[in-house]
């Protein structure tokens, strides 16, 4: 029954309707390669098997009464992030500890509305601050993926560490996660997977814990173009619970696979060419370039001039907007506790061990920049940036270009616990260089499998689009997966 | 602009973080890599430019004022760490 | 901001020190409960006295994920509330977040506006007095801006040894936070302030002023000085929940300082209690912490934006706010600038005034409102909504007087009857027998009986026609005061051969 792990979503839809296998039957495979596996990949922090299960077993009703859903009897993995009722739901920190929310996030509520299944709660950095999943209280994930000949472990990235590798390994059919400044399209790059950030506002960020509001998107991770777009199309929706959701409909991203390249302009930014950045991603650029140009794309090059300034400004911003969205974690209402002789001093203890390293850090720099005389030179000033970066897009976008070709990535994945990237948590920032700028600007971006590298990992090609032109990144996207195919990591574990 | 062992020292007791002088020194050097990286920003000519507020350009969507929600106590209390009669307990706040 | 000192410096405000004059110099934060059913930013009740956490909704209790959605009414009712204190409306403004951990606090930060708030300055003009000389004195204070924020919940510290018990139905409740200029020179200034504003908000409908059930709330900033100097360090005195608090804090406050500033100390910039208990201000012990708000714009919630169109509805609806009032009951019903000033007072006096002076003479009913409505209920120590006599019964009244059927003496007395049982005026005159006579037959024979009875009176009024007024006197009480008081003393006259 394994085989039934390796269909994609719309394979596996199509043989539910034709009744080939049940729901139930599909459920019960991945739960059986989540036992398997998870005790190696730690992609999983909660595994949720009855509820599966009930939740399939009433799929198989719908499909049996002809009321099926888009995503009916579909097993989906859940980043940690997304509230999900009655269900361990931590960010994956110490300081959520316990915490079952009463309420269901607007994202998975519209998956669950579609007849998908829950398999469970998928391991993230905490907080969604982190671009290796080490970060995490429930430890690191391991990236399916190793080198050739090695047996070294490598990070999945993160922050959605554990959706790419949940998906990259056949433990979920697809996942949900979130990206702030690159959180689901470097991990899918470093696992073979695509995944898209769609335009801030597509999905509702209403029941999914805060990072960095101006920022935070969810977004699906999945095993090719056409399931992420499925997966798009169900999980966005206009939300009067989020008031920067915005009043758009929800096109169907999946017609727009396939659809020719023809007369479109594709920019490839100059400034992505960054110092230090290897030879072979600079080739599978150059690659990327030639597909698109063969499907009949024009390639132009494009400046951004503000994009190295994207990294620095994000890392005011989103810190300054965490130590004021993590400031209810304080023991009172919810999670953990640890008492102190008076209030001040639990919530100074209750929050010192309810946090990890990388948490504190940002919840310091961000009290920092905000503090009383300094708002102005960091905070105000970053903002400012950001909308130079996004008028960078304007102009481009504004003489004609379509969507925008760079690198996922400055590199593949790399190894667990490098010591280099532990000591200096800058250096680990830079992992995001090129995804970032997308966030700051508020735009599409989709990172999509187009090759291995030299010691047969997984690289990705980043696509940036228009404010809510989704559908244009899945057209160019299903060009560039074509003409690569799809990775599977050798299974190991 | 760069920050002393005393400044992490009160950013840390603004932010209710414990942090012991170990700690505190190791954050010193970690914060002062941060804020000397995004020191480039203060090449960036930012005169007349207005700080970033929303991706599309759009109304901010309102409430009708009417009563929606409420009546929950149970579920407000129901991870609460310490609560009694539905109130939240905390250790004693004196003002 | 840059304080201006906008008033004249004026002996009869001074405060006589152990060393000299003293001036004291007042500014008020006044938060008041926007009149709403849902909060601020989430569909839970504002009912005030429910069940611990029922008025509570995942937003207000701040669990992880939860977001603000602006209640549309809560906007209005601040542009309004601008609108009534003649401020200028901002069409853009700003929701900050104010950042502070508290445990009533939720979120871990306010949600306030602070850069950019939705009103800007504005003004309302107080009447002081009346002076020995009974003279009121009209003087304008500033208001420097209007914003709009969020309730914190409440903590209680009595019901256990170590633990405070917190109950967040208030958390989220929309306020109002009202910010005078430094424009105040005594508390009874800042007394007149906190009664005017109340009045207007009252009069929009915007705030209830309820001071008992926090509805309205006033923080009161106070300095002294030597006159004419700059303006002194200030004291904030938080959560003062009366009027007559605000009164007794400043006058505790201005001495304290003045004491302090006599020996030769300075005064501390602190944040003050009021203890009405003990009739004293005195220092926060929890605020020891330096306060570092670090502002900055929600990222939740959008500017809030609407165009003048939206202003110009609201303000076509505005009621009459009470100066406006006052100036037509003066120049169109001839009422006296006290009276009016009395009767605008509140916003349910004035509407009384209005339906018994509605077809009527409008100094009549302002007197009967004033001197036997608002005195009767003084005396029975009842609040105004209490009133036992509605505006139709004492405009009945009026109007019995008016058409002649009962006299102005009965007419107390049937006030009297209608306060105590209730009735309609005009079937309580028929069926009680209060109906004036003004038959002349009767009231003559009644006048001939007294002539007859008392000649002695007869003899002396010849020589001291003043003495006629005995004869009405005696004759008004044998008929049981129903007699038309100008048809007796006509007759008498001639009866008594007094016409000249």
């Amino acid at each position: 029954m394994t085989d039934l792990t390796h269909l994609t979503i719309a394979e596996a839809s199509k043989k539910l309707t034709a009744k080939e296998f049940t729901a139930l039957e599909l459920t019960d495979a991945y739960l059986s390669a989540i036992d398997a596996a998870n005790g190696t990949l730690n992609a999983y922090t909660t595994v949720t098997p009855d509820l599966a299960r009930a939740q399939a077993s009433a799929s198989d009703q719908r499909i049996a009464s002809g009321s099926a859903g888009v995503l009916e009897g579909i097993p989906l993995g859940i980043k940690d992030l997304f509230a999900t009722q009655d269900v361990h739901t931590q960010a994956a920190s110490h300081i959520l500890d316990g915490f079952k929310p009463k309420y269901e996030s607007t994202v998975t509520q519209n998956l669950w509305d579609a007849g998908a299944v829950m398999l469970g709660k998928l391991n993230m950095d905490e907080f969604a601050m982190g671009s290796s999943n080490e970060s995490s209280y429930y430890g690191p994930v391991i990236n399916p993926w190793r080198a050739d000949g090695s047996t070294e472990n490598r990070v999945p990235g993160g922050s959605s560490g554990g959706s790419a590798a949940a998906v990259a390994a056949f433990l979920c059919a697809g996942a949900t996660a979130t990206d702030t400044g690159g959180s689901i399209r470097q991990p899918a790059a470093f696992t073979g997977t695509v995944g898209i950030k769609p335009t801030y506002g597509r999905c509702s960020r209403w029941g999914i814990a805060a990072y960095a509001s101006s920022l935070d998107q969810a977004g699906p991770i999945a095993r090719d173009v056409r399931d992420a777009a499925i997966l798009l199309k169900a999980m966005a929706s206009v939300d009067p619970k989020d008031t920067t959701s915005v009043d758009l409909p929800v096109p169907d991203y999946e017609a727009a696979i396939g659809k020719s390249l023809s007369g479109m302009k594709i920019g490839i930014p100059r400034e992505y060419r960054v110092e230090g950045m290897p030879e072979e991603i600079e080739q599978l650029w150059q690659q990327g370039i030639a597909w698109l140009r063969e499907a009949g794309a024009e390639i132009v090059d494009i400046s951004l001039p503000h994009t190295k300034y994207a990294l620095p400004a994000y890392y005011i911003v989103a810190p300054a907007e965490a130590s004021s969205n993590l400031a209810r974690y304080d023991g009172v209402r919810y999670g953990l506790r640890v008492d102190g002789k008076d209030i001040a001093d639990m919530y100074e203890k209750t929050r010192a061990a309810g946090f990890g390293d990388e948490v504190k850090r940002r919840i310091m720099i961000g009290t920092y920049v905000l503090s009383a005389g300094y708002y102005d030179a960091y905070y105000l000033r970053a903002q400012k940036v950001r909308t130079l970066i996004k008028q960078d897009f304007e102009t481009v976008f504004h003489a004609g270009v379509d969507a925008i070709l760079t690198p996922a990535t400055p590199s593949s994945a790399f190894a667990i616990g490098d010591k280099e990237l532990a000591a200096d948590p800058v250096k680990m920032y830079l992992n995001d260089v090129f995804t970032i700028t997308v966030n700051m600007a508020g735009l599409p971006g989709l990172s999509v499998p187009a090759g291995l590298d030299a010691h047969g990992l997984p690289l990705g090609l980043q696509l940036i689009g228009k404010p809510f032109e989704e559908e244009t990144l899945f057209q160019v996207a299903s060009v560039i997966e074509k003409a690569a195919g799809t990775f599977t990591p050798k299974k190991w574990w | 602009m760069s920050v002393d062992l005393a400044t992490v020292k009160r950013v840390a007791r603004l932010a209710r973080i414990a942090v012991s002088d170990d700690e505190a020194a190791r954050m010193e050097s970690e914060l002062n890599g941060i804020l000397g990286f995004v020191e480039q920003l203060s090449e960036v000519n930012v005169d007349g430019v207005e700080p970033m507020t929303s991706v599309t350009p759009m109304l901010m969507k309102k409430r009708v004022d009417a009563v929606t929600d409420g009546n929950k106590a149970d579920d407000i209390v129901a991870n609460a760490p310490n609560s009694d009669r539905n109130f939240f307990l905390v250790p004693k706040v004196v003002e | 901001m840059t304080l201006v000192d906008v008033r004249i410096s004026e002996p009869k405000r001074y405060i006589p020190g152990a060393t000299g004059d003293w001036e004291v110099i007042i500014g008020m934060e006044v938060h008041a409960q926007v009149t709403s059913q849902s909060k601020l930013f989430s569909g839970s009740s504002t009912v005030f006295g429910n069940a611990p956490n029922s008025n509570v909704s995942l937003v207000d209790a701040a669990m992880p994920g939860m977001l603000p959605v602006i209640n549309e009414e809560c906007v209005r009712q601040a542009v309004r509330t601008g609108l009534g204190l003649k401020a200028q409306i901002n069409n853009r403004s700003i929701f900050d977040r104010k950042n502070y951990f508290y445990p009533d606090l939720p979120q871990g930060y306010q949600i306030s506006q602070f850069k950019d708030p939705i009103v800007g300055e504005g003004k309302i003009v107080i009447s002081v007095g009346p002076d020995r000389q009974g003279q009121f004195e009209d003087v304008e204070i500033g208001i420097e801006r209007l914003h709009l924020e969020q309730d914190a919940g409440k903590s209680m510290h009595d019901q256990h040894p170590s633990m405070s018990y917190v109950d967040l139905n208030r958390s989220g409740v929309a306020l109002m936070e009202i910010v005078s200029k430094p424009d105040l020179r005594s508390s009874d200034e800042a007394k007149a302030y906190l009664t005017k504003l109340r009045t207007i908000l009252r009069y929009l409908g915007t705030c209830d002023g309820n001071m008992d059930e926090g509805s309205m709330r006033a923080d009161v900033n106070v300095s002294v000085r030597r006159p004419g100097e700059d303006f002194g360090t200030r004291c904030e005195i938080k959560n003062v929940n009366s009027i007559r608090f605000v009164g007794q804090a400043i006058e505790y406050e201005a001495r304290r300082q003045i004491g302090i500033l006599e020996d030769g100390g300075t005064i501390d910039q602190e944040t003050r209690l009021f203890d009405p208990g003990k009739g004293e201000t005195r220092s926060m012990r929890s605020k020891e912490d330096a306060h570092d708000y670090r502002y900055f714009p929600d990222p939740d919630l959008l500017p809030l934006e609407f165009d003048q169109a939206f202003v110009d509805a609201l303000k076509a609806d505005l009621p009459e706010l009470p100066d406006d009032k006052k100036e037509r009951f003066v120049a169109e019903l001839g009422l006296s600038v006290y009276d009016a000033s009395v009767l605008v007072s509140e916003k349910a006096i004035a509407d009384y005034f209005e339906a018994v002076a509605a077809g009527r003479d409008g100094k009549i009913a302002a007197n009967w409102v004033i001197n036997d409505l608002l005195g009767a209920l003084n005396k029975a120590g009842k609040a105004f909504e209490e009133t036992p006599v509605s505006p139709a019964q004492l405009g009945g009244i009026i109007d019995l007087i008016k058409d002649g059927t009962i006299s102005g003496k009965i007419a107390k007395d049937l006030f009297e009857i209608i306060w105590n049982d209730g009735g309609n005026p005009a079937e309580l005159v028929e069926t009680r027998g209060l109906k004036q006579v003004t038959d002349t037959g009767a009231i003559e024979k009644a006048v001939d009986d007294i002539i007859a009875a008392n000649p002695d009176q007869v003899a002396k009024v010849q020589a001291k026609p003043s003495l006629a007024g005995w004869f009405v006197g005696q004759v008004m009480k044998s008929t049981g005061g129903k007699a038309n008081p100008q048809a007796v003393q006509a007759l008498v006259k001639v009866k008594l051969g007094l016409e000249d």
